[in-house]
């Protein structure tokens, strides 16, 4: 890569996602604008090394950008399309024209990329879709990139990203911000499209792909973003603290072989304070806002109770509990119930746990799920009741699929 | 990955406050940062007279001496952490601070898996006691 095209895939990285944003409001079809994006950056590949990265690289490649779209309209308004059609879109391209882009006001813009987020996540699409679609116009990934983030296929990527365009294309999905009650519908399906980005990234292992390990930085990007511009509501905050703390601890949660450290064995010495301190402010400004805290920000929450703690036995395991009380009642599910378990029997003693395991286990959510066993062998043995431990150990182990983890369960159960 | 911008300005320590223009301007600029979703934190620094220096000898002595400074030496006037894709993208973030007179440095910061696995464990014993 010469110095020109690293400098030239910087400015990218960093106007993309507003340039595709300004050129789909004023041509309504994200594909078409990424089209015209795309167009503006080979002029650019092709240009800017000969006569150096211009003063305002924005400013060049949307102007670039709109000049290409007359071209096509033109072009086009020779075959099939209707003259009056090409006469409104060309029209509105250069009323755009006489709007000087860099002037547009700031909240234009960003309301433009709002829009865009939600258009990438719109209910439409199917969930790898919205994922992918994100990736690939907020945060200019290309697609091989994001078939290598997914650890899939580049053809099925690249299907996925033309079948997203055209099914926003023929539904006609207008490029805007949903308002009020579609908002708060519309909302959560951004938050988790955000939050799988993250999560795919946590999930890879340090030596892998670098795609992949940035995925957490990157969702921590568009987190903020939207954080930034989302109009009130805790819950962009909400993910965003709870993002920051999960990545406070990423270099604890892995042993020099690569084998996960569980939170209360990690060093917190190499938990990272300044994502910590981050995590916490974000925490904050969900609270301050009006409305209780949403799944996101309780569990930012909890994960904010941990990072307090200097030491895993200074745990506020009360407030965890009440915490994941709280959790339950808004996004119930076996796993949050599962941890609840675990808080309560840290907070009150083993009984309490075991109490609270007798009203779940009999979820079949949970009957193949090797934790439960493993969670109440674990109540059991603290309770003094060894034999009924080590049995619970042992069928945790026929349940886990990981080896090292059946070989600690057996040894649990041995010991 | 993170990169930290330092700020060199190169001014007299007597113009060090800057003007409520330039205060503006890159006021704008770290508000474009924080929008992009990639300023971890920023800091101004109050002139070196008002700071001091420890210097270590070669047998790890340390001498300190206090503000104000006879010699005039470049020095950083504030910095900037980012996060960034590339040293390329930081780079590019650095070009667009606001700065008249002055120079912008771009490092990337030491994390974690950069460093051997010794001295990762060394970072771990001194934790906690």
């Amino acid at each position: 890569m010469s110095d020109a095209t690293g400098a030239i895939e910087a400015v990218w990285r960093i106007e993309s996602a507003r340039l595709v944003a300004g050129l789909a409001r004023t041509v309504g079809d994200v594909g078409l604008a990424e089209d015209l994006a795309q167009d503006a950056l080979v002029a650019a590949l092709e240009k800017w090394p000969q006569a150096g990265v211009p003063d305002n690289p924005g400013g060049w490649l949307m102007a670039t950008a709109k000049n290409r779209a007359i071209d096509r309209f033109r072009r086009e308004a020779t075959y099939e399309r209707k003259r009056e059609e090409v006469a409104r879109d060309a029209g509105a391209l250069f009323a755009m024209e006489r709007s000087d882009f860099e002037a547009a006001a700031d909240d234009e813009i960003g309301d433009d990329l709002l829009a865009l987020i939600f258009t990438c996540c719109h209910p439409l699409l199917s969930r790898e879709a919205r994922v992918a679609l994100t990736l690939r116009l907020l945060g200019g990934l290309t697609t091989p990139e994001i078939a290598r983030a997914f650890l899939a296929p580049e053809p099925t990527v690249a299907q996925r990203l033309v079948r997203a365009k055209r099914t926003l294309r023929e539904a006609r999905v207008p490029l805007e911000v949903p308002r009020d009650a579609e908002l708060d519908e519309r909302l959560p399906s951004v938050l988790e499209v955000i939050y799988l980005v993250f999560n795919e990234g946590y999930a890879a292992s340090a030596g892998e792909d670098w795609v992949r390990t940035d995925l957490c930085e990157e969702a921590l990007r568009l987190g903020r973003i939207l954080a930034e511009l989302a109009p009130a509501g805790p819950e962009a905050h909400g993910l965003v603290a709870l993002m920051e703390i999960q990545a406070s601890r990423s270099g604890a949660r892995r042993g020099p072989d690569g084998e996960p450290v569980l939170l209360l064995e990690q060093d917190r010495g190499r938990w990272d304070p300044l994502l910590i301190v981050r995590g916490r402010r974000a925490l904050e400004r969900a609270e301050a806002l009006p409305g209780p805290l949403g799944p996101y920000g309780l569990q930012a929450a909890i994960a904010a109770c941990h990072a307090r703690a200097i030491r895993a036995e200074e745990t506020d395991w009360v407030r965890i509990a009440a915490l994941y009380e709280a959790l339950a009642q808004i996004a119930p599910s076996p796993v949050v119930e599962l941890n609840r378990t675990v808080a309560l029997g840290m907070a009150f003693g083993p009984e309490a746990g075991l109490e609270l395991l007798e009203r779940i286990e009999d979820d079949p959510a949970l009957a193949q799920y090797h934790l439960l066993p493993s969670v109440r062998g674990d109540l059991l043995e603290k309770a003094g009741r060894r034999e009924e431990a080590a049995s619970e150990f042992r069928k945790a182990a026929t349940l886990a699929t990981n080896a090292r983890e059946r070989k600690f369960l057996l040894r649990r159960a041995g010991g | 990955m993170r990169f930290m911008m330092f700020m060199y300005p190169q001014i007299e320590e007597q113009d060090w406050n800057p003007t409520a223009e330039a205060v503006e301007a890159m006021s704008r600029y770290n508000e474009e940062l924080r929008k992009a979703g990639l300023l971890l934190s920023l800091d101004g620094l109050h002139p070196p007279s008002e700071g001091g220096v420890v210097s270590f000898d070669s047998e790890g002595k340390a001498t300190v001496t206090d503000g104000p400074f006879a010699e005039a030496k470049e020095v950083v006037g504030g910095y900037w952490l980012i996060q960034a894709r590339s040293k390329e993208e930081a780079l590019e973030w650095a070009s667009r601070v606001p700065g008249e007179n002055c120079r912008v440095e771009v490092r990337r910061v030491f994390e974690m898996e950069d460093f051997p696995q010794d001295v990762q464990d060394a970072v771990s014993e001194n934790f906690g006691g």
